[in-house]
């Protein structure tokens, strides 16, 4: 498993150029096999509903993460860019008639161009400023969505039509599952690519040093600006799908608290690694679910969970595990 | 014309006072450690929530407050010694997610033993409203901006004064330097988020009895207790105060004049365009690293 | 040929004159090196020659090219590279990783091509890797070839963020501190490093306090003070100098 980049592991060693791509190959196939063999072990519409969820959020995760983990810049408003995505299908395919792929575009370009017009003035300065900035963007458009009842539905909600492709409508669970896996195996492989490139080692430099990135030629605020731009796109996309694939969406999925959920993936999961934003959002996608036989203790215990994992396993949790395993003194 | 004005102005200062004792709390805390402490929000609730139950039980008014105050001192303790402490070196964003957790802990806890319903604490001294040039001003807000004024004399004396004080400032400036001169920098910490909590909380029972108070007021609350402090300059004590009175007021102008609705974005879109002009806020310090 | 001109440079920080009407030029495929006492505005002075400060005054110009107040990046374009004496390496890469970033404006950036790791984009990165293996062996750290650079010395990463400076092909080193932190042995081998740097064609710019290495291996040497410039030549000239006696016995450098 290619974990490239992880934080102060102690006994961590680079793997060798061959070993490493295999290592990433390899974490490919693992990920490939458990998403094919994954259908043998759902029997019915929930469980299904619940893997689907998961895929979904990993897929924003960790394009996250290549902003959080990798880069070292912050985003407490992600899930405004997913809110934009999902009222943009929502609202053109409805009241306007578009085409769903032509509404989800929209939802892409939309949340792109909002990125890149905060992160350009905000992405100059330092961490705090950007952790306020998209806080505050994201809840701006949740006010916005949940005020604009007249286009979003309000707090009541928008009822969204099924992706329909020429003709061919997306609808029930097994279709979804095989295009949310197909997109999550895509998006997989395309962030193991970038992170063993200029371009990711670039990010990865930012985090460490930015300064020292700077004097080797890396442009960093323009590159700061495309990760997060990037990282708003997918979200958007994964937010375009998610109300197709709901069917229903309301002003909570731009929410503060949403945002926050995501971010917590990222960190718990494992920053900086792309596994382990699957494995964040494994996690807490089911930590509700599983939770919701506490009635009303689920904020508690979430909160709890994240204190401890965040005390005691501060690089997250596949980077943690990928460090016992190394110091197990195996290959 | 004036007396409308005057209304907003009033109720814009009143919740900007509870704003800037917020801002102040997100001060100390960033100066003592650089975490953004998400948890603010739930000591401001835990304040009025703690003296509403408190006097709704029958205990004098006076000493609801001063138990609830203390409470929440000893919360903001408590998440320093069992959340923060422990995790010692790590990055900021593991701390500020710790606080996260903090924050859902304590909400979540309210919520279960208390549930969602909203609480009222009585007024200080009645709620006869006062006419003051056509408008009017509710008695609890004198007692709003008043304790806040005293508050704030009393911190400023504090920090500049006392040893204690001046121990604090040492370490909100330079960590390595006060440590070498003997200063407990573990205890700064320690006493920064009791001062922080009690601050918040004392916040929420000022203004609880016009606003009332439930499990989830915190959230709102504190982000713009954040806002406020980013706005004034993260990190200064006369910021903090600024912009929460200025973003109180602001938001009310807003929400009197275009539209209450979007009185909420108001402290958003505000921080979006002070950062987009002026990044170290109205008055943070100029900072430049030393490479 | 004269490399750098610097004309006339200042740097103030609000009622600080770190930097005062420094004027200096520095030949090609030589070594340079900037002395002077703790405070003295050498660090300044080379922040301000590679971007990361705005001068206040002056200017400064690089192989023909006016870079007073240029970003860093574009400076490394024109083929400056350089170490810092806090030494900012990126705790969070592994050690050949560090390196290869040095090497970034050569290799292909296109969001393309990295996504979809492109054959002549892997190609790329395989020969970027080695020769980034090679510098580590020729900076003297080629052990930790496949260590992570938090398991390496103090010593080492010192050497690492060369090697990092070296990975640009530069025309232009400038060296901050090298030997800063290192015992007897440690700076004896960097010395060495830096002559096999200055012999390979690179023009080396340091800022030094060991005046044994910068004797050794400055063709001309710049002393500062109080930020201005107190004497300037040979290594033998600047010795001599009544000037540089009395600020560095008025020191204890």
């Amino acid at each position: 498993m290619s974990t490239p980049g992880s934080p102060k592991s102690e006994h961590r060693s680079a793997e060798h150029a061959g070993f490493r791509m295999s290592g990433k190959l390899k974490g490919l196939l693992v990920l490939a096999a458990v998403l094919l063999l994954l259908p043998l072990l759902l029997s019915n519409n929930y469980q299904y509903d619940v893997v689907i969820r998961i895929a979904m959020n990993a897929i924003v995760v960790i394009g996250l993460n290549l902003l959080i983990g990798y880069t070292g810049q912050i985003s407490l408003g992600h899930a405004g860019f997913l809110g934009i995505g999902a009222y943009a299908s929502g609202i053109l395919t409805t009241q306007f008639s578009w085409p769903p792929l032509l509404a989800l575009l929209a939802g892409c370009v939309a949340a792109g161009a909002l990125a890149f017009a905060i992160a350009r003035p905000v992405l100059k300065l330092k961490g705090h400023y950007l952790a306020m900035a998209t806080l505050g963007l994201g809840i701006i458009i949740s006010i916005v969505i949940t005020n604009e009842g007249k286009y979003t539905g309000g707090p009541d909600g928008l009822t969204v039509p099924a992706l329909a492709l020429s003709g061919f409508e997306l609808d029930g669970a097994k279709p979804w599952y095989v295009v949310v896996a197909l997109l999550l195996l895509l998006v997989t492989w395309l962030a193991l690519n970038l992170i063993d490139s200029p371009a990711g080692r670039a990010l990865q430099a930012i985090h460490g040093s930015e300064v020292a990135a700077q004097v080797a030629g890396v442009q960093t605020t323009r590159v700061k600006v495309r990760i997060f731009v990037v990282s708003a796109v997918i979200a958007s996309l994964v937010g375009s799908l998610s109300a197709h694939y709901i069917a229903f969406i309301t002003p909570g999925i731009a929410g503060f608290f949403h945002s926050i959920e995501l971010v917590t993936m990222v960190v718990v999961g494992g920053m900086a690694s792309v596994f382990g934003s699957i494995v964040g959002a494994v996690i807490l996608t089911m930590l509700p679910q599983l939770l919701s036989t506490f009635e009303g203790w689920e904020t508690v215990v979430f909160g709890a969970i994240l204190m401890a994992t965040m005390i005691f396993m501060p690089k997250g949790i596949v980077p943690t595990l990928a460090a016992h395993f190394r110091k197990g003194g195996s290959k | 014309m004036t007396a409308q004005f005057l209304q907003f102005l009033f109720s814009g200062i009143t919740i900007g006072a509870t704003y800037a004792l917020a801002a102040l709390g997100f001060s100390i805390i960033y100066n003592a450690s650089g975490v953004i402490n998400f948890a603010q929000g739930e000591f401001i609730m835990l304040g009025g929530m703690a003296a509403a139950l408190l006097a709704a039980q029958g205990v004098p008014l006076p000493l609801a407050i001063g138990i609830a105050v203390v409470g929440a001192a000893v919360g903001g303790l408590l998440v320093e010694k069992l959340a923060i402490e422990p995790a010692k070196n790590a990055e900021v964003v593991t701390l500020i997610i710790i606080t996260i957790g903090a924050s859902l802990f304590i909400r979540g806890l309210v919520q279960v033993t208390v549930g969602k319903g909203t609480h009222a604490l009585p007024s200080f001294s009645g709620d006869k409203p006062l006419e003051v040039l056509g408008a009017t001003l509710l008695p609890q807000s004198l007692w709003v901006l008043g304790v806040t004024l005293v508050i704030v004399a009393v911190l400023a004396w504090f920090f500049t004064r006392t040893l204690h004080g001046k121990a604090m400032l040492a370490t909100s400036h330079n960590k390595l330097a006060a440590q070498l001169v003997g200063i407990n920098t573990k205890a700064i910490l320690l006493v920064s988020f009791g001062l922080s909590a009690a601050l918040g909380a004392l916040g929420g029972i000022l203004v609880a009895p016009i606003t009332n108070t439930s499990y989830d007021i915190g959230i709102m609350l504190g982000l713009k207790g954040f806002v406020a402090a980013t706005l004034g300059g993260l990190g200064s004590g006369t910021g903090a105060i600024v912009g929460g009175l200025l973003l109180g007021v602001v938001e009310a102008m807003t929400a009197g004049y275009i539209s209450s609705s979007y009185k909420d974005a108001v402290p958003f879109v505000l921080i979006l365009v002070v950062l987009f002009f002026m990044p170290r806020g109205l008055f943070g310090a100029k900072l430049t690293e030393r490479v | 040929m004269s490399q750098l001109i610097v004309k006339g440079l200042s740097k103030q920080f609000g009622g600080v004159k770190a930097v005062q009407d420094v004027s200096f030029t520095i030949q090609g495929g030589t070594v340079h090196s900037v002395i002077g006492p703790n405070g003295a505005g050498k660090t300044t002075l080379f922040n301000l020659i590679t971007g990361i400060y705005t001068p206040s005054s002056g200017s400064i110009e690089f192989e023909g090219t006016p870079v007073a107040g240029a970003e860093p990046a574009e400076l490394a374009r024109l083929g400056m590279s350089r170490t810092f004496q806090n030494l900012q390496v990126c705790m969070n890469m592994t050690a050949i990783e560090n390196v290869m970033v040095g090497a970034h404006l050569r290799l292909s950036q296109g969001l393309l091509a990295s996504v979809l790791h492109l054959p002549a984009l892997r190609r790329a990165d395989r020969a970027c890797r080695e020769e980034a293996a090679e510098l580590m062996r020729f900076v003297g750290v080629g052990d930790y070839h496949r260590a992570h650079a938090s398991q390496m010395s103090y010593g080492a990463l010192k050497r690492l963020e060369i090697a990092r400076a070296l990975a640009a092909k530069p025309k232009m080193i400038l060296l901050d501190e090298p030997a800063a932190g290192l015992n007897d042995t440690e700076t004896h081998e960097i010395e060495a490093l830096i002559r096999k740097i200055a012999d390979s064609g690179v023009t080396v710019v340091l800022v030094e306090h060991d005046m044994k290495l910068v004797m050794n291996l400055s063709d001309h040497i710049l002393v500062l003070d109080y930020g201005k410039k107190l004497a300037e030549g040979t290594a033998a000239e600047v010795r001599a100098n009544p000037d540089v006696i009395a600020a560095y016995l008025g020191a204890s450098a």
